[in-house]
């Protein structure tokens, strides 16, 4: 596992200070020699820094496999594509589970409460660490998106293509209510213990696995599961009179759940969700989001979802409207699936291809232009 | 469609900024940028297009003229183009109003109704008038408010808009138009192309 320990002091948000903090990282594909073909990509809530292949941890595909490869949307033969573990994360990076040397536990909820603006500071060093001047592109779905707004906004003219992907410039009021319910399903599970759980032993794994099942729905669409599962019965001909998973779509979200607490840890769940919900960037720039992207000469390209009701393309629609009230170069198309939030990780074939020209033809014209 | 682009490029200062409403495939936007140094943006309503669009780079929106013209500020282009897609609104009336706000100039370009195989075709066989330029059947036309190029003159006249230059398209003819032979060449033009100025 890639990793920088970051010794500079990270003025957190919170107020706190954190220093010589573990950063996890990893790359695909090539820098090249002008070392202007690097694109940072941000992971949403469960990702992780293994974006491509094979995770080696959980030894299943990367988070964004559709889109980061050779040959894919992000082409990592043409590319040189970053991913790193967000502070608070669970894969490596500075986060509750760091066992803390004085007292040989997890950190647990003695972790400082973390920010998007926080994560993106951090991730910040990974660019001096690999000597990259300017970016290329920086993408990122969901709370990846958010990080690709906070990151143009903190670091202006840093990369020159901006990809926020599904996602919103100030968390509603229905998604801090959807984390809520996740944050409480783990906070009442007795083996939450105040977060000083043992990871090894007494995990709050049932608390997590309704968290996980209940935001697992946010993210497909009434239509997709309907079309999906509908009222199928799992492996049974007829109801069962019982509480079992009579249906296909209990079995589904009971598997979700059990296969998440495998991989995941409930105090980060708690913490990222948190920051999600802290992300206000319109109240950050005292109201006016424009503000955010003062001046900026980075081009934006911006993609929704139809079926997408966690961050629907009216908030999308919101960057849109801030940037063209600044003149900033910017994109905007609304994709077509049913497939829900979940949309952009997932083989939506228009979505790809329409990132892989934007691209590869905006790359070539920088490079011939020097625009 | 060559010669409507040599006409509005030619409108077209250099180092402007550009907003094409309805800019389709792109094609007008892309001439824009290997002929001028323009700095040119565009909305589109269809996604198909706009996706087209975004797959050559080009810094387009997905997004309803009608609804959407609102969100870019008070003359915060140099130029605003609307190319033979006015008849296509619910109001053409508000989206020119629109088009001059945010334009400091205005360039529109319209399928001429007046043109005399339109009128012939009404006259003669008394059917809605099917031509090349207007190919569709009464039934599954885009084109709610078609008009003449001497509607269009009258429409500016009367809302107190300025026209700058009016050019006629007759086939790969271009020609000006002026008060003296405004009805000739509303007989004879296939498009007309304006510069409008609030």
């Amino acid at each position: 596992m890639k990793n920088i320990i970051i010794e500079k002091t990270l003025k957190l948000d919170c107020g706190k200070e954190i220093s010589n903090f573990p950063l996890a990282y990893e790359t695909y594909g090539n820098l090249n020699e002008k070392k202007d073909n690097a694109i940072l990509i941000f992971h949403a809530l469960t990702g992780d820094q293994y974006a491509s292949g094979i995770n080696p941890i959980t030894k299943k595909e990367g988070w964004w496999n559709y889109a980061v490869g050779p040959g894919k949307a992000f082409d990592t033969d043409k590319f040189f594509v970053i991913c790193a573990n967000v502070i608070g994360g669970c894969m490596g990076s500075y986060g509750p589970g760091i066992i803390d040397p004085l007292t040989n536990k997890p950190i647990g909820t003695n972790f400082p409460v973390i920010t998007i603006n926080d994560m993106v500071n951090a991730q910040y060093n990974l660019l001096d660490y690999l000597k990259i001047e300017k970016l290329f592109a920086v993408a990122g779905g969901s709370m990846g998106g958010m990080q690709v707004l906070q990151f143009v906004s903190n670091f202006p003219n840093k990369a020159r293509v901006a990809l926020p992907i599904a996602c919103t410039a100030s968390h509603s009021a229905q998604n801090i209510a959807f984390n809520e319910l996740g944050r409480q399903a783990i906070m009442s599970d007795s083996n939450w213990n105040e977060g000083l759980y043992d990871e090894k032993s007494t995990n709050p794994d049932k608390g997590l696995a309704v968290a996980r099942m209940a935001a697992h729905i946010t993210y497909l669409s009434k239509q997709g599961l309907q079309e999906k599962f509908g009222r199928n019965l799992q492996e049974r001909s007829d109801f069962k009179f019982g509480f079992d998973a009579d249906f296909q779509i209990e079995s589904y979200l009971r598997y979700q759940g059990s296969v998440f607490v495998d991989r995941f840890d409930a105090n980060s769940y708690l913490y990222i969700t948190r920051a999600m919900d802290y992300f206000d960037l319109t109240k950050q720039y005292g109201g006016n989001l424009s503000k955010a992207f003062k001046d900026t000469k980075t081009k934006f390209f911006i993609i929704s979802f139809t079926s997408d009701w966690l961050y629907p393309t009216s908030e999308n629609k919101e960057i849109v409207i801030a940037l063209n009230a600044i003149g900033a170069d910017v994109g905007f198309v609304e994709i077509k699936t049913d497939k829900g939030h979940d949309s952009f990780l997932l083989d939506v074939p228009d979505f790809l291809s329409t990132i892989k020209n934007y691209l590869n033809t905006t790359y070539s014209n920088i490079n011939e232009r020097r625009i | 469609m060559k010669e409507e682009f040599k006409v509005i490029s030619k409108f077209i200062e250099e180092k402007s900024r550009v907003l094409d409403v309805g800019c389709g495939d792109g094609i007008l936007m892309e001439y824009l940028l290997k002929n001028k140094v323009v700095d040119v943006r565009g909305l589109e309503i269809s996604k198909e297009k706009v996706k087209k669009c975004l797959s050559k780079g080009l810094a387009v929106i997905e997004g309803n003229a009608e609804n959407d013209l609102k969100q870019f500020p008070d003359l915060s282009f140099d130029y605003v183009i609307l190319s033979q897609t006015l008849q296509a609104f619910m109001s053409p009336e508000n989206v020119i109003k629109n088009l001059l706000r945010v334009g400091k100039k205005v360039i529109v370009t319209i399928p001429n109704f007046g043109h005399w195989k339109v009128r012939l075709d009404l006259l003669l066989k008394g059917e809605m008038p099917v031509t090349k330029n207007l190919p569709y059947q009464w039934y599954n036309t885009p084109n709610l408010h078609m008009c003449t190029i001497q509607d269009f003159y009258n429409f500016c006249n009367n809302k107190r808009v300025n026209i700058y230059k009016s050019i006629s398209l007759n086939g790969e003819k271009i020609s000006n138009i002026t008060t003296s032979n405004l009805k000739y060449k509303n007989l004879i033009s296939e498009l007309g192309i304006f510069l409008l100025e609030k």
